[in-house]
């Protein structure tokens, strides 16, 4: 029984962490049509500003708001200064489909590179801001310690904060709209460019996020060639998937199912089948369901 | 041909989609409180047209004049601010959102609220926008739709919403494109009605192919065929004009 319950707790817990992911991707996705590789070398670049902040002030959490905001500027920097150039460069042809799609897998490779020259390949460490003691409930000691609940509750609060940005503010509206349909929206007055450039902001945020909270969920040691970020990356990519890669909410019932699923795997068969459990989801969700669980009822049209 | 009063008005306007004239030579003037229609038939420029003066197509050639006032051909944001408000053939509405929404999306231009005020916290700008929508909806009477999802309207329902959400951005010129496309008999008679009180706030510029609405309702008329400007004047003067007779076979417009 406790078995059961932690092996739920774990799997909320990563749920949370792949969901910020996911978020990530799934923005990017509907502002541009951009499968973002490069938010790995974004959330790591982010991570590495957060550590600099723990060095200088000691402080988690101011780290992880100056994370997020670096996060932001360079999600914003990456659209605004690459991806609208290439959008104008290669706007025919076979190319232009794929061109910004290979060019962020270029990045990323250029962001790990650039970040082991300048910082070094030696691991640095982020520590848990609380305890990573299980609490101990009648004798038991459960897989959800302080830290746990504050990676959950921080995933939480910036999922409350994002819907309610997407659906009672003008931004949002604008943001939905530019994603739905940018020449329509064009037409109403929306700056689909700019509002293009704050979803690669706001995904920047939650992929920074994301790495922030993993790392000190994990043993907290990471380095510019972390295998964690690559993870954190494909698993967010699945569970974007698994959510229909259009909804924000499926993105997060996705992680959600895929920590499950991934925990369970992890307690009661073996740790070696988690990653071949992973990508076998992904290729049966495509096969029978390809608009993902919850998938958009309509694309968009233009 | 141009008068410095006009509202609008386009010279010399040509469109070439890979060595195919689209539009050659088109001239076209609008003034105030006047409802200027843009025929012919299928394939003539209509659309084209259209989609240069907002942006989504690049004129090889021709000059714009605003208010009196040489512009460069606009791109599509910037209509909203330069006083020129489009609906769209295929109307266009978010299917996800709900109609007050919907017509908000058009009040862009009356939004003041930076990036960060509306990422923390919920500014006045809700509200006014909110505001403005529901005034945008009055004027085609569709209050009472206010907060139905787009997609669950009918279809004749969503042309006037889209109506208001060109109305909330206060538009000087307004472009119908085909507003009584795929309408039945009562709402072409209540469309028409609406164009003519348009009249009373903007100078609408349309595209249409029901020749009874565009007879009764637009005060000239231009014929486009085969991308060029073949008559205009007023709808009697148009309906004799052998060329326009021609074009079209003598079918409709006798």
């Amino acid at each position: 029984m406790y078995t059961f319950i932690n092996t739920v707790l774990i799997g909320i817990t990563s749920g949370a962490i792949y969901s910020l992911m996911a978020i990530a991707l799934v923005l990017v996705w509907r502002s541009t049509r951009v499968v973002n590789f490069a938010q790995a070398g974004q959330a790591l670049l982010s991570t590495y500003v957060g550590y600099a902040c723990i060095q200088q002030f000691n402080s988690f959490w101011l780290a992880l708001i100056v994370s997020m905001l670096a996060g932001a500027l360079i999600g914003a920097f990456i659209d605004a200064v690459l991806m609208r150039t290439l959008f104008r460069r290669v706007s025919h042809g076979p190319i232009a489909g794929v061109a910004p799609i290979i060019a962020t897998l270029g990045l990323l490779g250029l962001i790990r590179a650039g970040l082991g020259l300048f910082v070094g390949n030696q691991d640095v460490i982020i520590r848990p801001p609380v305890s990573n003691v299980g609490y101990t409930v009648a004798g038991h000691t459960l897989a959800f310690s302080p830290l746990k609940l504050v990676i959950v509750s921080t995933s939480i609060i910036l999922m409350i904060a994002l819907s309610i940005l997407f659906a009672k503010t003008n931004l949002g509206l604008s943001l939905r709209a530019a994603a739905f349909s940018p020449e329509i929206a064009r037409l109403a007055g929306v700056r689909v460019d700019r509002i293009r450039t704050l979803g690669w902001a706001i995904a920047g945020a939650a992929g920074a996020a994301a790495g922030m909270l993993q790392t000190p969920n994990g043993n907290g040691s990471f380095s510019p060639d972390s295998l964690d970020f690559s993870l954190l990356l494909v698993f967010g990519f699945i569970a974007a998937v698994i959510g229909g890669l259009e909804s924000l909410i499926g993105a997060v019932l996705g992680a959600l199912l895929l920590g499950l699923v991934l925990a369970f795997v992890l307690t009661y068969i073996s740790g070696s089948l988690v990653f071949i459990t992973a990508f076998v989801l992904l290729i049966l969700v495509l096969l029978i369901r390809p608009q993902g669980i919850i998938g958009a009822k309509r694309g968009r049209r233009a | 041909m141009t008068s410095p009063s006009a509202l609008l008005a386009v010279e010399k306007l040509s469109v070439d989609f890979g060595g195919l004239h689209a539009l050659r030579d088109v001239y076209l003037d609008l003034y105030s409180q006047e409802v200027v229609g843009v025929i012919g038939p299928n394939g003539a420029g209509k659309s084209t047209l259209f989609n240069a003066l907002c942006g989504i197509v690049t004129p090889n050639e021709g000059t714009l004049t605003l208010n009196g006032v040489g512009h460069s051909w606009p791109r599509t944001h910037e209509l909203a601010k330069l006083g020129v408000a489009r609906t769209l053939q295929g109307v266009g509405l978010f299917p996800d959102l709900t109609v007050v929404e919907n017509v908000m999306l058009g009040a862009q231009k009356f939004s003041n609220s930076g990036f960060i005020s509306a990422i923390f916290g919920r500014s006045k700008d809700e509200s006014k926008l909110h505001g403005r929508a529901m005034l945008a909806l009055e004027r085609v009477y569709a209050t009472g739709l206010a907060h139905r999802r787009a997609d669950s309207l009918s279809y004749p329902d969503t042309k006037r919403v889209s109506i208001a959400r060109a109305l909330v951005s206060e538009p000087k010129i307004l472009m119908l494109d085909e507003p009584a496309g795929g309408l039945g008999a009562e709402d072409i008679a209540w469309m028409n009605g609406l164009i003519h009180n348009l009249k009373l706030q903007c100078s609408v510029l349309l595209v249409e192919h029901h020749m009874d609405v565009v007879m009764s309702v637009c005060d000239r008329l231009y014929v486009l065929n085969f991308g060029e400007v073949i008559s205009s004047g007023t709808a009697e003067k148009v309906r004799r004009d052998p060329a326009v007779i021609a074009a079209y076979l003598g079918a409709d417009v006798q």
